[in-house]
């Protein structure tokens, strides 16, 4: 299946319409329906016609063009733009304009893509439904009274709702791959590692990962050709093993897929049954269904959110007021100033993270948790890479349910944390993970799948979307056009 | 009263002189405009991750291998997390249970060897300026790379805490890591300290004293403290463990902050950084890299060239210093002449520390070779090699631009009679002064033969003609 990338290149190569065009078209759209939606916390629509006045000229020149060059996308708040307002949806960064691009944006900057602005999400990337953003939460377009999940809800509401082609989002626990479920979209999490953190304003710096949210299989094949390198400024990054866009194949001839059971557990009984069209559709492609068992899975949640806090705790330390950023009015003291501003410009779900992880981090109970979790964390990848040496991909749900009613995340946040069960364990073992569209529940929301690839196997992930892709084209094609705000 | 005695562990912070900030490109000068060093990195703008320097890493280890430390080929970074305006990203990156090195030790003059536990890589805070009333922030030194040398409880005396601190310094600057100078802040000490009994095996509680940046304040504060903790043993008070500060002005120590504000720094493994791995080839080639060390230096000057302990110190306490009386001595007959040249004649030239420590001299070893040449082929003596090293020292020209022919060579013995016979005959006064019991009158006589000789004679030769001849 041909995705909107490469169609919209054609167009643009076929100057059946100018860039310029195709940015109108979607800051039109973004005009008219944003409001509804809430994806965008900002719109950038001089940068947006200025990089599309370039493309046209090079177009009109006769100069080549590459794949990404011209196509209107976005990024998410927590993803550093140069000159361009970045403040992760929390008050406390409000005002703060980065002075640097993060790396991804370098790079797709320069194939002259068109950024329309930034996207909603979770205050510092912390939530499942995007409401803990302090512009509000970002709707889903396929019911705009369910949320677009979270944490990169305002891509998924972008992309879904056609105000953008792709985007950027995070993927700390789910961030990407959760909301491009609720909202019907493609959503991967590289391995960690193949795509550069710089410039990610970093939530929990060893789980955290950028991603794409496309409408296709290719689209995200193509994007994470395109940012997933090797970065001298993040020492953790190591790119990707191989471009996969180019060799994307349907052929499924001996594919092992692993499911493991402990996935489905507690799952809605619509989304079991949307999988389990999902799994016969891989067997009549010729793929071998490996049933298997993953116990340590129990663990996962717990893990997470221990490794997750302690980490954030850190990481949001340097909120103080002093540099950038929101400064409270009145402080008597640097110890006032410091406490008053960090009191006001945070959110409760933030707090609430801060203080677990600076709990679990404290002497006296880091062995009971941190360093706990941090054996855990070690079981949990072994048990990976033990599975990965019987399959070549492990299915499961997304999500153990549909997007949310607006409002469902604020009265349970337990509940709310409960839900991320199938997608925390890939950020704990660092493994690649997509999540595509394969069914729907009773009321029209979209039902995700989520594929898992062990460390640097996108290829093998991507192909296997893609296979189903191609299978289930009615599914994909309602995904786009189920949306009915 | 009983006799107590000292019980002292040093930590010792070092700035490392790598051109760049251990984790950014900054460049890591001292005394530029504030906040002018500064980038993204190290002001913790969000989203920025660090980036090591390896040359950071290399000091250190080259620190470790010189104070005979077990080099870890595994290490990580770790963040100490704590508040404070000065640490921008409220988290210092440093090294919690996996430092570069561990194990080694500093040997002092008594024998007692002072053992280092460990040496971590860190990078240091910005600094607090307070100016008009107002505190502001200066990030030019957040980031600059620091090594922390923590030792054992085994230093006993004042004198052993200062000379441990002396050795180190001299071996970081002899290893060329840093410039170890402790009024600009490149070396930093917190001093703990306990007391207890003499002959008692038990430690005693223990306060540490943050931020020596003298040895003079080093001294007073070590003073002031082991006083103050045996007074309160004495009156059967305790002594509380904690931070204190040396209040320079009144020469007392303070308690810094109180038991219920005690930092839980949170340690936990920076996840922005990957493992620092160190081959063994790595550490090989560091180590092949290495200078002599002063130690060794001093022991060779002694049992080599015959040198006097004090002598060997004071050469070896100037690393410029001792590497001019290397060259110049390998190529000499007697090593200790050019050491008495350097320690008597050109150290009058450079009256302070610092001058000598810089040895910004006009003379070259080889123009000194040539010098003691002339002296041991005994084409000059020593009056005439001494005035010679006079006028080098000031002109920057050769022994052969400035010796005479005719100042070569010495005087043989019947000119020396004839001379002075000739003195006797026109310094008659003087000789009846000499005749008459004063000896001083006897150095004017001496005089006039070098004046006649313009200063060839052998003094000793001509005191012995001299007097045979007044009989």
């Amino acid at each position: 299946m041909t995705g909107q990338i490469k169609t919209l290149h054609e167009m643009l190569v076929q100057k059946q319409i100018s860039c310029t065009e195709l940015t109108h078209t979607y800051l039109a759209a973004i005009e008219k329906d944003n409001g509804k939606l809430n994806a965008y916390v900002k719109v950038t629509p001089d940068t947006a016609l200025a990089t599309a006045k370039t493309v046209d000229e090079k177009i009109a020149k006769g100069e080549p063009i590459g794949l990404l060059e011209g196509i209107p996308m976005t990024l998410k708040d927590n993803i550093s733009t140069k000159d361009i307002e970045t403040t992760c949806c929390s008050k406390i960064l409000s005002g703060y304009v980065p002075i640097y691009d993060a790396t991804v944006w370098t790079l797709l900057k320069e194939q002259n893509a068109v950024l329309l602005g930034k996207t909603n999400m979770d205050e510092f990337a912390m939530g499942s439904s995007c409401e803990t953003s302090c512009f509000g939460g970002a709707a889903n377009p396929h019911n705009t009274d369910h949320v677009a999940g979270g944490s990169s809800g305002g891509v998924a509401s972008a992309v879904a709702g056609n105000l953008a082609v792709y985007g950027l989002g995070s993927d700390t626990g789910g961030s990407i791959r959760q909301p491009a479920a609720f909202c019907g979209c493609v959503g991967l999490k590289p391995t960690y590692g193949a795509v550069s953190r710089y410039g990610l304003i970093a939530y929990a710096s060893s789980l955290d990962q950028i991603g794409p949210i496309t409408t296709s299989v290719e689209d995200a094949a193509i994007l994470f050709d395109a940012i997933a390198k090797k970065d001298d400024m993040d020492s953790t990054s190591s790119g990707a093993k191989e471009p996969v866009a180019d060799r994307l194949s349907a052929g499924l001839e001996g594919v092992k897929i692993g499911v493991a059971k402990e996935y489905f557990d507690g799952i809605k009984p619509e989304i079991q049954t949307a999988l389990e069209g999902a799994i016969k559709v891989y067997e009549s492609l010729g793929a071998q269904i490996i049933p298997f068992s993953l116990p340590i899975l129990k663990y996962a949640l717990p893990v997470y959110y221990i490794l997750a806090c302690a980490e954030a705790s850190s990481n949001l330390g340097r909120y103080d007021g002093i540099r950038y950023g929101y400064r409270t009015d009145s402080y008597n003291g640097i110890h006032d100033m410091i406490c008053k501003t960090r009191s006001e410009g945070f959110g409760a779900e933030v707090k609430r993270r801060i203080l677990l992880g600076t709990y679990v981090l404290s002497s006296g109970y880091y062995d009971a948790y941190y360093k706990k979790a941090q054996n855990l964390r070690g079981n949990i990848v072994s048990a990976f890479q033990n599975a990965f040496a019987d399959c070549d991909v492990i299915l499961a749900p997304t999500v153990p349910v549909t997007a949310f009613e607006k409002g469902f995340s604020a009265k349970d946040a337990v509940e709310t944390y409960l839900t991320d069960i199938c997608t925390v364990p890939v950020n704990i073992a660092g493994l690649p993970g997509i999540s595509l569209p394969c069914g729907f529940d009773g009321q029209g929301l979209p039902i995700g799948m989520q594929l898992i690839g062990n460390t640097f196997g996108e290829a093998k992930v991507l192909n296997t979307a893609f296979a189903y892709e191609a299978a289930a084209k009615d599914v994909f094609k309602k995904a786009q056009t189920g949306v009915r705000f | 009263m009983k006799e107590y005695e000292l019980v002292s562990g040093l930590e010792t912070h070092v700035e490392l002189s790598t051109k760049t900030k251990i984790f950014c490109s900054c460049t890591t000068q001292f005394g530029s405009e504030p906040n002018t060093h500064c980038c993204p990195i190290c002001i913790g703008l969000p989203g920025t991750m660090p980036k090591l320097n390896r040359q950071a890493v290399r000091y250190a280890i080259k620190a470790g291998l010189a104070t005979h430390c077990t080099i870890n080929p595994i290490a990580k970074m770790d963040r100490k997390n704590y508040v404070y305006p000065d640490l921008p990203k409220a988290y210092q990156i440093s090294q919690y249970d996996k430092p570069l090195c561990s194990n080694g030790y500093i040997e002092l003059k008594n024998g007692r060897k002072i053992r280092i536990l460990r040496i971590h890589i860190e990078e240091d805070a910005g600094k607090l300026v307070h100016e008009r009333g107002d505190t502001f922030v200066d990030y030019n030194r957040g980031g600059v790379p620091l090594i922390e040398i923590v030792t054992e409880p085994d230093i006993r005396s004042i004198d052993e805490a200062i000379e441990y601190v002396e050795k180190l310094q001299l071996i970081m600057k002899y290893i060329g890591v840093s410039d170890v100078k402790m009024q600009e802040g490149s070396l930093r000490c917190d001093v703990n300290i306990s007391v207890r009994e003499k002959g008692s095996e038990s430690f005693g509680t223990r306060t540490e004293i943050k931020n020596m940046n003298s040895f003079a304040f080093m001294q007073k504060a070590m003073e002031y403290e082991f006083e103050r903790q045996v007074d309160l043993i004495e009156n059967g008070e305790q002594v509380i463990q904690e931070t204190r500060r040396f209040n320079t002005d009144t020469g007392e120590t303070a308690p810094m902050r109180g038991k219920e504000d005690a930092h839980d720094y949170r340690y936990f493994r920076e996840p922005d950084l990957v493992t620092i791995e160190t081959s063994k080839e790595e550490i090989e080639e560091i180590r092949a890299s290495l200078p002599e060390l002063p130690e060794q230096k001093r022991q060779r000057y002694i049992e080599t060239f015959g040198l006097s302990e004090v002598d060997a110190d004071i050469l070896i306490k100037y690393r410029k210093v001792a590497e001019f009386f290397d060259e110049a001595a390998k190529a000499v007959g007697n090593p200790k002449t050019v050491s008495n040249f350097i320690i008597s004649q050109v150290f009058r030239t450079l009256p302070t520390d610092a001058e000598k420590e810089a040895f910004d001299v006009r003379i070259t070893p080889q123009s000194l070779i040539e010098l003691i040449g002339l002296l041991e082929s005994k084409k000059i003596n020593m009056n005439v090699a001494k005035s010679t090293l006079d006028k080098m020292l000031q002109t920057g020209k050769t022994p052969d631009q400035l010796i005479d022919k005719n100042d070569m060579g010495g005087v043989d013995a019947n000119t020396l009679t004839a001379i002075c016979q000739k003195v006797i005959e026109t310094q008659s006064g003087a000789v009846q002064d000499y005749k008459n019991g004063k000896e001083a009158a006897f150095k004017a006589l001496i005089g006039g033969v070098m004046k006649e000789t313009r200063g060839k004679a052998d003094p000793m030769q001509a005191t012995e003609i001299l007097k045979s001849l007044i009989g």
